[in-house]
């Protein structure tokens, strides 16, 4: 709290959807557009009073759908203006197009996604089936843990996405309903911090078609085309230029992440990865989002009865700090993977796909299971999370899998 | 009411052209022409924006582009919103002193494809919003960048691969959807038609359509020779014949005041200078199918439908 006072900062009751719109208001945005979804609305609900009290000077386009709303923010980025969008599940898939698009054209938005289930059936609660079915896209994608998180993330974003050696749209996930609609108390940093933190957004020169360097935006003293016809001849070379960005991705949102720990006083482990107990444990879970919250709390049971559990939580999903990952887990004897999504037909979720593919290249190899969750926003509770445990306990003595894949708390 | 802009010939003939040659469009492409002439009516500052299609396709071509003003395209449906985003951040990033122009407008391009069906969603919400944009749609009645397939906006019995002359269906069963009409229903402050055969007609509608405060949009006839298998040193001319035989009549609609632009008004006043509809459809290799006897009566009904637009328009532009 004393680190909150001295940075001028003052504590409020937000939910998740509401920190991220506190966030957005105090970032300098020029353009925001967007489309209501549950869980997402009272981000735009939220963001339409700023705008109509009079205090942001933003537009707001409220536009007739996702695919047109992040086309806006795309176009208006083009421009030179910073633009924000938000949506979840149906909307997100909505726009999975542009979202390529979006990538391809360099163009830095950033994006709160309220994560919710896909239909069908239709349900309007938290999985991650919308964002991780996005996951090469070529957003980075971070996952918060709490609405502190979001609030902090959503800056962070703008700085990420918009830094000249990415120029990659950035994605800001945020569990519909558990933080979406939970109120929190969330600290937020005085308008001023925040918008020096974020400054104002340069442009990189590029060549145009007299071999003039100019800045790469849609400006009539510096004609230059954006999203043209690129055939067998260049297509290639431009992929690889947007993969070269994410590779510098992560040692950027590190320093983002430290400089701006600067001013508000938190961390969230390295910025890429948050590590929990990991240092000499044994039985390790991996997840995101904000199942989080619940297994460090389970965390600290176990290690009062002398169990050596940790957490590795990936808060950077995109671009996959391998590096990271890898030396989280150096120690760790039995790997539990918590997949929110399903991928289906594949073998386990997604994010069980990165890790175990991540910990091939290293030497060790233990023994690493994916449970599959929480789809269409189904609780995890605590006795759960122990039951993981007790598995990889046992994986750890017997050194068996039984079960490489399998799905947690449902009928069956 | 269309500009009030003066030019000459000589004048424009000595604008810079901004849509350059050197794109890869077909021998006696009207939308190029169609391209050429609408950014000769350019005011100051512009950004143009096109749907996925032809224009796109042959005017781009990476590391080449034909286009001297910026320009962008993100997806076929999208030129719309294209439009909006752009103007939107034009609008809030002069507010803010971040760009130095006092104006800057905004074009999209869109072909029948981008406008009639996939992209009329987001067209119809753009002019809803009321973003100040032109919105140009380059009508070639099809899907051409894919290989000619039948759009909302392909003209009845016209062949095309989606719609075959078939043994039992000739063509295309279904009229062409009256697009410019169902934007003069959004109730926005400037929509008109125009043929490059009438130049000085387009180009004064251009001025216009950037001239009004909100959206406009121009409807523009272009003949595709690969696609309606025609000459393609006949494009300009059927291009007039569409007008000449009030297939695509020209008009204007202010604030929803419709009038008839000079080109049709001869039409209305003298009518024995209306042509027949197949001095239009047999130039086209894409009607040919229906010179056969068994399919003749298709011909028929499109002049019946012709007749009856027209006679429609001549009552909105209070002519009987
Ligand atoms: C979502 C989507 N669906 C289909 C296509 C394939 N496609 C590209 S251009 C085009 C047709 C364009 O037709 P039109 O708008 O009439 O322009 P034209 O090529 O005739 O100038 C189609 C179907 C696409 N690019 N995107
Ligand atoms: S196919 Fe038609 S519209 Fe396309 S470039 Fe050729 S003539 Fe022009
Ligand atoms: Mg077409």
């Amino acid at each position: 709290m004393t680190a909150i006072h001295q940075k001028g900062q003052k504590v409020i009751a937000l939910n998740g959807d509401e920190a991220v719109a506190y966030a957005v208001k105090q970032c300098d945005v020029d353009v925001v557009a967007a489309y209501p979804i549950t869980p997402q609305t009272i981000i735009v609900e939220k963001f339409s009073e700023y705008v109509h009290d009079g205090e942001v000077d933003t537009e707001f386009i409220c536009t007739e759908s996702e695919h047109s709303a992040l086309t806006c923010c795309l176009t208006a980025a083009a421009v030179g203006a910073r633009t924000f969008t938000a949506t979840a599940s149906a909307g997100l898939a909505l726009m999975h197009e542009i979202l390529y698009v979006t990538s391809g054209c360099r163009a830095p938005v950033v994006m709160a996604v309220a994560n919710r289930a896909l239909s069908a059936p239709i349900n309007i609660h938290c999985d991650h089936s919308d964002s991780m079915a996005e996951r090469d896209s070529g957003w980075i994608q971070l996952y918060a843990e709490n609405s502190q998180e979001a609030y902090d993330s959503i800056i962070q974003a703008f700085r990420i996405a918009e830094h000249l050696e990415i120029l990659l749209p950035t994605l800001v996930g945020l569990d519909g309903f558990f933080l979406s609609h939970t109120l929190e108390n969330v600290a937020v940093l005085p308008d001023e911090t925040v918008r020096n933190f974020v400054k104002q957004r340069q442009f990189p020169l590029v060549e145009n078609h007299d071999g003039k360097m100019v800045p790469f935006k849609l400006d009539p003293e510096n004609p230059i085309t954006i999203g043209p016809l690129d055939l067998q001849d260049y297509y290639f070379e431009h992929k690889r230029q947007q993969e070269e960005g994410m590779q510098k991705a992560p040692e950027i949102i590190r320093k983002i992440h430290d400089e701006f720990a600067e001013r508000s006083g938190r961390t969230y482990g390295n910025g890429l990865v948050e590590t929990y107990g990991l240092d000499d444990a044994e039985l390790v879970t991996v997840c995101l989002g904000s199942t989080a919250g619940t297994v460090k709390t389970v965390v600290d049971q176990l290690r009062a009865k002398g169990v050596k559990a940790g957490l590795l939580r990936i808060r950077a999903f995109r671009p996959l700090p391998v590096q990271d990952i890898v030396e989280a887990l150096r120690n760790a004897k039995a790997i539990a993977v918590m997949d929110r999504s399903c991928s289906f037909g594949g073998y386990g979720g997604p994010v069980f796909h990165e890790i175990r593919h991540a910990l091939y290249d290293s030497n060790l190899h233990p023994p690493t299971v994916d449970y599959i969750y929480g789809l269409g926003g189904r609780d995890m509770p605590q006795h759960m999370i122990q039951r993981i445990y007790q598995d990889l306990e046992k994986i750890r003595i017997t050194g068996k899998i039984q079960h490489p894949v399998q799905f947690i708390g449902l009928r069956e | 009411m269309s500009s009030e802009w003066k030019f000459t010939a000589k004048e424009i003939a000595e604008r810079t052209d901004l849509f350059m040659s050197g794109h890869r469009a077909c021998a006696g492409c009207a939308p190029a022409t169609v391209h050429r002439l609408v950014l000769k009516a350019i005011r100051g500052p512009t950004i143009a924006t096109n749907s996925t299609g032809c224009m796109e396709v042959t005017s781009t071509i990476y590391p080449f582009t034909a286009w001297k003003i910026p320009w962008i395209h993100t997806a076929f449906e999208t030129a719309a919103a294209n439009a909006s985003g752009i103007e939107t951040a034009l609008k809030v990033l002069k507010r803010k002193d971040r760009i130095e122009h006092e104006h800057v407008d905004v074009i999209a391009f869109g072909g029948d494809g981008g406008t009639f069906d996939i992209g009329i969603q987001a067209l119809s919400g753009a002019v809803e919003r009321g973003h100040d944009f032109l919105y140009v749609l380059y009508d070639n009645e099809a899907y051409m960048n894919t290989g000619i397939q039948r759009s909302g906006g392909t003209p009845l019995g016209a062949w095309t691969t989606t719609s075959p002359a078939g043994r039992r269906i000739p063509g295309k069963p279904q009229l062409k959807k009256p697009i410019a009409d169902i934007m003069v229903a959004h109730e926005m402050p400037y929509v008109a038609t125009a043929s490059p055969a009438f130049w000085t007609d387009l180009l004064r509608k251009v001025r216009r359509g950037l001239e009004v405060d909100g959206p406009a949009f121009l409807h523009v006839i272009a003949p595709c020779p690969r696609g309606w298998r025609s000459d393609p040193s006949k494009s300009i001319a059927i291009s007039r014949l569409a007008v000449e035989t009030c297939t695509f009549p020209l008009w204007e609609a202010t604030d929803g005041e419709y009038s008839l632009s000079a080109p049709s008004k001869v039409m209305a006043l003298r009518p024995e200078r209306k042509k027949t509809v197949t001095e239009y459809l047999k130039m086209q290799g894409r009607f040919r199918h229906l010179f056969k006897p068994e399919f003749e009566h298709v011909i028929g009904r499109i002049q019946e439908t012709v007749n009856k637009r027209w006679h429609k328009l001549l009552g909105k532009c209070n002519i009987s």
